[in-house]
């Protein structure tokens, strides 16, 4: 598999768990408003006011927010030249426009990216991470980062995270009306009530796991065009394999930040069974770094 | 009736080519910003280059003919005009850059200045940012170069007379170079 097929296979990769994810939507709205003898345009439509305004506040906020709580301080080039000129070499180099540079004061090595496109761009590197990468394993990173913003993967988490919250209000809206609704006669839906009651239980934690999946595949993604901007895959792959072997615990990081940085912060390598592995935000290092090592 | 489905397959048709065109035209227009960026790189390199001569000329004042190549030749980059011009302006520029940094390796004096030290490395700064642009510039290219050749756009560019765009060439000593790291 070289570079582009990879690109390319992300990419489609990723639409369909898009189109799979309105499909579930859809259905659900469908299936709810029938068990409750709704109309479904009342239904679905209450929902998209309730998700639409708490998205569109944290379309706008989300970069704020996050640097808020990450504690992340805007640099210039005098303060860190070699890491500064790094960005702005790659930035060139993938056509973007220079984004705002940021340092976190954290030992532990991490990165991430945000904001809601290419001209509102964040980078932003741990301390930690400086100080124990080479430029060329430095280059890597910053590679993976800016890929994230030219993908409009920031962009993209953030239509996920919509979805998300759209099932989840869907789920909790019926859960409350099924319960006021009482005893009312539920003349032949209960059908529907069956499947709507398994459907609220099931979709929120179905939307979570698309949510985790969707950024898993970013990170593939973000990786392969990463390369394509370096051109020296073995730049990152040993950037990650020092992430790997670093267990310096991270200062500042959520769990709602968790799916930005470049290596998931809060990694227990020890339990390694199915359950962890669905609910990672990131794919395992050991697999990053052997599809790096194949290109 | 089969008036309607030939003045359909007209308008289709139309839509379809009109559709390809702008794409090649968006493509086309992707490749000259790219060079803008080049060109940015480019110009900063020509304003280091005085500089870079005054301080070295204090120190190395036989180095006469290399001061003059290298004069002369930050004036062919200046005034090239096509990006092939440019290309080839710019890789004679950086072998003599190349020698300029050889001789002031015989100069001790020359290579603890502060001032020649900052030079040098805003120089190679500048050369890794134009490699970096020239990255950019040359994959904008292979697009709208793939636009060109692929069915059915090949009928539309020859159509319109679309021409293939030139890379912007790295010098032979680049090619060479392989970045091998332990």
């Amino acid at each position: 598999m070289n570079i582009y097929s990879a690109i390319s296979s992300n990419k489609t990769k990723t639409w369909l768990v898009m189109i799979l994810f309105v499909l579930v939507v859809s259905t659900l709205v469908y299936v709810f408003s029938k068990a409750l003898g709704f109309s479904a345009l009342g239904m679905s439509g209450l929902a998209l006011v309730l998700a639409g305004l708490m998205s569109i506040g944290s379309y706008y906020y989300s970069d704020k927010l996050v640097l808020a709580t990450t504690g992340a301080k805007q640099i210039k080039k005098q303060d860190y030249p070699q890491y500064f000129r790094i960005v702005e070499n790659l930035s060139i180099a993938s056509g973007l426009p220079m984004p705002n540079v940021y340092i976190m004061d954290d030992p532990s090595p991490n990165a991430f990216a945000t904001g809601r496109d290419p001209k509102h761009a964040v980078v932003c590197a741990t301390t930690g991470l400086l100080s124990i990468m080479s430029e060329a394993e430095l280059e890597g990173v910053i590679a993976h980062e800016l890929s994230h913003i030219k993908n409009f993967d920031i962009r993209l988490m953030g239509i996920v995270a919509i979805l998300v919250g759209f099932v989840a209000i869907l789920s909790d809206i019926f859960i409350r009306m099924t319960f006021f609704s009482g005893d009312r006669d539920n003349r032949g839906s209960q059908i529907f009530l069956v499947l709507a009651i398994i459907f609220a239980i099931l979709s929120p934690i179905a939307a979570t796991l698309i949510q985790l999946a969707v950024s898993r595949k970013r990170e593939f993604l973000a990786d392969a065009s990463g390369v394509l901007l370096t051109r020296y895959p073995e730049g990152l792959a040993q950037a990650l394999e020092k992430l790997a072997k670093d267990h310096t615990a991270p200062r500042v990081a959520s769990n709602a930040t968790a799916h930005l940085f470049i290596e998931n912060p809060f990694d227990n390598k020890k339990v390694k069974n199915f359950f962890t592995g669905l609910f990672n935000t990131h794919p395992p290092l050991e697999e990053r770094i052997k599809i790096l090592r194949s290109m | 009736m089969n008036i309607w489905i030939i003045l359909i397959t007209a308008v289709v048709l139309a839509g379809f080519v009109w559709w390809l065109y702008n794409s090649i035209i968006v493509a086309k227009i992707r490749i000259s910003e790219a060079f803008s960026q080049i060109d940015v790189q480019l110009k900063r390199r020509a304003d280091l280059i005085p500089n870079l001569v005054e301080a070295v000329k204090g120190y190395a004042k036989h180095e006469k003919e290399l001061f003059e190549k290298v004069t002369k030749e930050r004036a062919n980059l200046v005034s090239a005009k096509t990006p092939h011009d440019k290309a080839e302006a710019n890789n004679m520029l950086s072998d003599t850059l190349k020698s300029i940094f050889a001789v002031a390796e015989a100069y001790p004096d020359l290579k603890a200045s502060q001032n020649f030290l900052e030079l040098q490395e805003e120089v190679s700064d500048t050369e890794n940012k134009i490699a970096y642009a020239r990255q950019f510039y040359n994959s904008n290219v292979l697009d709208y170069n793939t636009k060109l050749r692929v069915f059915p756009n090949m009928i539309i560019a020859n159509l319109f007379n679309f021409k293939e765009e030139e890379f912007f060439a790295a010098t032979e000593q680049e090619k060479k170079e392989v970045k091998v790291k332990f």
